[in-house]
Formats: C-alpha cells, structure tokens, sequence
C-alpha cells in the first residue's frame, strides 16, 4: 500500500498527508479549547447572573454569602434562596433544552428540529393547562408538584407516541417530522379550548407559565434536572462517533455499522426526558434548543465528540445570560425568561449565520 | 463455502417486484464482477440488498456466514458501500467523515484512526482535500470520498454503486485502476456499472441485470455481443476489437420496440 500511496502523491504532485493530518489534529486541540473556554463562560454567566438582581446586593456581600461567610441573614436568604436556584435552573434548563436540541437534529436529519417544533413544549404547556385550568393532577404528587409533574407527563407523552407512530410507519425520519408537528398542532388547538374555558385567574396563571419562568426555581426540581443531565450526557458522547456518522445519511451509516434505528431510539428517549424535564420546571422556552446547538456548529463542526458539549454549553451560556438581562432590562421587574432567550437569541444568531455567509 | 453466494434474493419495494428470486453466480475473491443493464433493471438495488441496506427474501452469505445473520459490527467489517452520491450538506470534512467511517462501529476511539483515514485519501489520491469540508466538494470529489469511505475499514467485499458516474476520463482511469488494485488484493468487488466499454476492459465477469432477473452472465467476451444488446437494451450495436484487441461496443441505433412493430 506504501507504494500506492506514493504513486498517487507522484500523480497529484501533492505534499504528503503528515502536514494535513498534523493540521487536523491541531484543529481538534483548538476545538477542545474552544468548549473549555465555553465552559469558564458558563460560569462566568452563572456569576453575573448572581450577582445582579434588584435587591442591590454588594458584589462582595454576596460572594461571602456563597463561600458561607459572616453576613446579615436576609443576605443569605436572597443569595441561596432566591438567586441561586435561579441561575442554577437558568444554566441547566439552557444546558438540557441545546442538548436535546443537538442529538434531535442529527437523529431526524433536520437543523429545524427542536424540542420546541415537535410539540413536546406544546403538550408540556397542555399538561401545565389540565393542573391549572381542570384541576387534574397525578396521584401522589405533592401539591407544588403538580404543574410540572402534569408538564412532564404530557412531554414525555407526546414523545412516546411520537416514536410509537414512527414504528408503524417506518418511513426515516421526514414522517416523524411531520407526526411532530402535526401532535404540535393538536396540543396547541387543545391549549386554547382549556384557556377558552378557563377562569380568569387560571388564565393569568396559565399565560405566565407557558412564557417560561425562572421564578418558580426550587431546588429538587434543580436536583432533578442535573440527575437527568447527568444520566444522558455520558450516553450521548458515547455515542458520538455514530451521531457523526448519520450525517452522511442513514444508509452510510447504516454501512459503517450504526444500528440507526436504535441510534434513534435512544437517542429520541435521551432528548424525550431532557425536553420534559426542562420545560416541565420553567414553562416554554423557545430558540435555545434550536440557537444553541447552530451556534456550536458553527464554533466547533459535526465532529459529535466536540459538537455536543459545545451545544450545550452554549445553551447554558444563552439561558444564564437571558436569566441576567430577564432582571435588568426593565429595573424593578422580572421579565418572563423565555421572552428574552429569543430577543437576545436572534441577533447573536443572525451575526453567527450572515457573517458565515460573507 | 468461500466467496459470496446469493440465493433466491427478491426485493419489493412498494408495489413494484424490483428483483425476482435471482441466484447470484459465485463470485470468488480477487474477482471483479460487474452489474449491468438497462436503467430500472434492478442493479443498485441488487447491490443495497447484498450491503443489507434493503429488505430482501433469500439468503446472501459471504464465505458461508449469512450476511443478515451478523451483528453491525461484524457486517461493517465485512462490507465496504459506495454508494451513487453523498449528501451535500453536512459540514463534516472529508478526514472527518473517513474517519466516522472506520470508527462508528467501535466503542471507542481506535489508535491511529485518523492515520488510518489519512492514509485512505493518499492512496486515492485525494489527501490534499483532507479538511475541505464536505459541502464545498464537487460531485466527483465526494465520490472519491464515499470510496475512501468504504475501503477503510478493509473489507473483505465492496460493493460500489456507479462509482465513475461523475468522474472525468482521467479520474474514471484512476478509480478503476485502485478498483482493480483493491480487487488483486483478494477482495471481492461487485460494482454496479453503465459504461459497458470501461466493465468490458475492468471486469472479470458481467452480470447482466433485465427486469429484476439475471439475463446472462460471464467473461465480457461472451456476455457483449449483440444479440444481448438487442434484447435487453433495444439497440442496435456492434461489438468490436479494436487494434489492442479490447471489447468495444459500437451503438447505430435504438430499435422499434415490439409493442410499436405490434
């Protein structure tokens, strides 16, 4: 094979591969710098989005609130009781929305897929709906619980059926597309009939809710978020090389030796309780699902080992610095969250995608 | 039973009976057989059913293990697809993508990988687009990149559909060429082709595919000859030695079909 290789080398006059292969490993190393430096971002958003807020709270007074320092108890109980499950929900509902975002765009072969365009925030919102509007609940929730149990029931729900309706028809995954936003649809029309009915108090509530809070953050719902982000992020780098591979298409890698239908599956599965989870705490949040994981195309590539960090990284970084700007673009007042992602989401994509272009 | 045996092989897809119970003649390594015939015959399909890319009654077996038998992992090693065309529009690039190529059937990352995938695209030629992403390939270059993809793993068969579809004269040669050198190599290589000159001066048989079942099959010298070209393309044609004494197919004209003579 030696001497093939240099007959061709002598054909194409070209210098050997040693240079380009030193270059694409370069290129890995700054591509791994870039998620570090993704990362230190991340934290940095989740300090900021610490330390603002409208109490006026001193930099200082709150850092020795955070490292358990000597402070007045009110101090205290704004920093751990207050901003803290906030920017914590902030940075891990980011997290977990882009993830789910990422691993949905690669298995259904569309960069408009989303937790958002498939309908599982339409049936979390119409799972929120039955708890305020009818009162139905599941059994054995506590009370607090009931919204986002009802929210992660219907998500994970529409989900199911999703992958239950894809298995008739096993026709890739332009039908699931379709089915996704078709169940889309018929959560939406079942939303307005419940806020047609509704009274005018569950209505106010219900509006609120589907424009995605942060101020309901408390920290078991944080805890389980982690615990979620926790047992699927390993899985889905595992399965890196093969999420790499179906992007040249599902015969190719079908060819290379991807199982693509379990491929799908479990990854759909990962994406289902990353989706429920996160809109089941904070109510609908658009766009970082979809910005988040383009955003991280466009930083790091396809390579899945790198691209799937980054996306959510990113993700968090939107979410901290939305949660940020949600307490200081209008003073005194807390801006629904999901409001902002998409007001700060847009332009920096826009910037992303025109200046890739040019 | 060494080499690739296929039996009773039918496919369906739709409504339509695309192959009908064909018994595959034994190809045997080192061989380079050729799929021929005219456009809705079956051959790209054939060659999906072999690579398991289509469901399909019957049974293919490669050295006596039945292809539809074998985990992923397995099947990928034993199989390299090319297939007409790559998507255009992942943003992969070219070293990226030979190496998921070699790399997604393992668990973890192989040492050397990209070495490996590197030194795929020298020996094709095609180093030099190495980082180029994907998207920004002409469609010959991204054939000669599903190429790479399918020999890095090393497989034992390859299974290439249309491989010089959208290569010029000088990259046809070269392709043809490696797939000659791949085959000397002692793999079996089943390549779907149009170009009847270029299977008759490559090919070690050819197979020729009419409506779903297997018309003839042989050495080129026995299979071109201008009854069967008649029969199964409806033409008109001559088959010819030129000075070198290789097979050329000389085309004059489309014959009337029988339902016009009718």
């Amino acid at each position: 094979m030696t001497g093939a290789i240099k007959r061709m080398a002598a054909i194409d006059g070209q210098s050997p591969g040693d240079d380009l292969l030193a270059r694409y490993r370069r290129q890995n190393r700054r591509r791994a710098g870039i998620v570090a430096v993704l990362a230190v971002l991340a934290v940095l958003a989740l300090v900021v989005d610490l330390i603002t807020g409208p109490a006026g709270l001193p930099l200082s007074e709150t850092l020795r609130a955070l490292t358990g320092g000597e402070v007045a108890k009110s101090a205290r109980v704004i920093v751990w009781d207050v901003r803290l499950p906030v920017a914590m929900m902030a940075l891990l509902v980011g997290a977990a929305l882009a993830l789910a975002g990422a691993e949905m765009q690669t298995v259904l072969e569309n960069p408009l897929a989303e937790p958002f365009t498939l309908g599982v925030s339409s049936a979390a919102a119409l799972g929120a709906a039955t708890a305020i509007v009818l009162g139905v609940s599941l059994p054995f929730l506590p009370g607090v619980w009931t919204i986002s149990g009802n929210a992660f029931v219907f998500a994970l729900g529409v989900l199911a059926l999703l992958q239950g309706l894809g298995r008739l028809r096993s026709e890739g995954p332009q039908s699931l597309i379709l089915l996704g936003i078709a169940l889309n649809f018929t959560c939406a029309a079942l939303l307005s009939l419940l806020q047609f009915i509704a009274s005018a108090d569950a209505l106010q509530q219900l509006v609120f809710w589907t424009m995605g809070s942060l101020a309901s953050a408390r920290w078991p719902g944080i805890g389980l978020i982690a615990v979620i982000l926790g047992l699927t992020l390993p899985f889905a780098l595992r399965a890196s090389w093969k999420l790499t591979a179906l992007r040249m298409g599902e015969d190719q890698a079908l060819s290379f030796g991807v199982n693509v239908a379990a491929l799908r599956r479990w990854a759909m599965m990962r994406v289902g309780l990353l989706a429920a989870g996160a809109v089941s705490m904070v109510g609908v949040i658009g766009f970082v699902g979809l910005a988040g994981p383009h955003i991280a195309r466009l930083l790091v590539g396809e390579d899945h080992r790198y691209f799937l960090p980054a996306s959510l990284l990113t993700g968090a970084v939107l979410m901290s610095v939305a949660s940020t700007l949600s307490k200081t673009v209008v003073p005194g007042v807390l801006l629904p969250v999901g409001l902002v992602t998409s007001l700060i989401g847009l332009p920096i994509f826009f910037s992303l995608i025109l200046g890739r272009r040019g | 039973m060494k080499g690739l045996a296929g039996t009773g092989i039918s496919v369906r897809l739709g409504r339509r009976q695309v192959l009908s119970g064909l018994d595959l003649p034994l190809p045997e390594a080192g061989s380079l057989t050729v799929l021929a015939g005219p456009n809705a015959a079956g051959k790209s399909t054939l060659v999906r059913a072999i690579a398991q890319l289509v469901p399909y009654e019957g049974r293919i077996a490669l050295d006596g293990a039945d292809l539809r038998g074998m985990s992923y992992t397995e099947r990928a090693r034993a199989l390299g697809y090319m297939p007409q065309s790559l998507p255009a529009g992942s943003a992969l690039n070219v070293l990226e993508s030979v190496i998921a190529a070699g790399q997604a059937a393992q668990s973890g990352l192989r040492a050397k990988a990209d070495a490996i995938a590197m030194a795929t695209l020298d020996r094709l030629g095609i180093g030099a687009l190495a980082l180029e992403p994907l998207g920004r390939l002409s469609g010959g270059q991204r054939q000669m990149v599903a190429l790479a993809q399918a020999i890095v793993r090393n497989p034992r068969l390859l299974l290439l559909d249309e491989p010089t579809s959208a290569l010029d004269l000088a990259r046809q040669a070269r392709l043809m060429a490696e797939v000659r050198a791949l085959t000397d190599e002692g793999r079996i290589v089943i390549a779907v082709l149009h170009d009847l000159a270029l299977a008759a001066q490559h090919a070690d048989r050819i197979v020729i595919l009419h409506e779903g079942r297997i018309h003839s099959a042989g050495k080129p010298a026995d299979v071109l000859t201008p009854a069967m070209l008649a029969e199964v393309y409806g033409v008109e044609a001559r088959v010819e030695r030129c000075s070198q004494g290789r097979l050329m197919v000389l085309v004059d004209r489309e014959l009337p079909r029988v339902t016009e003579i009718a």
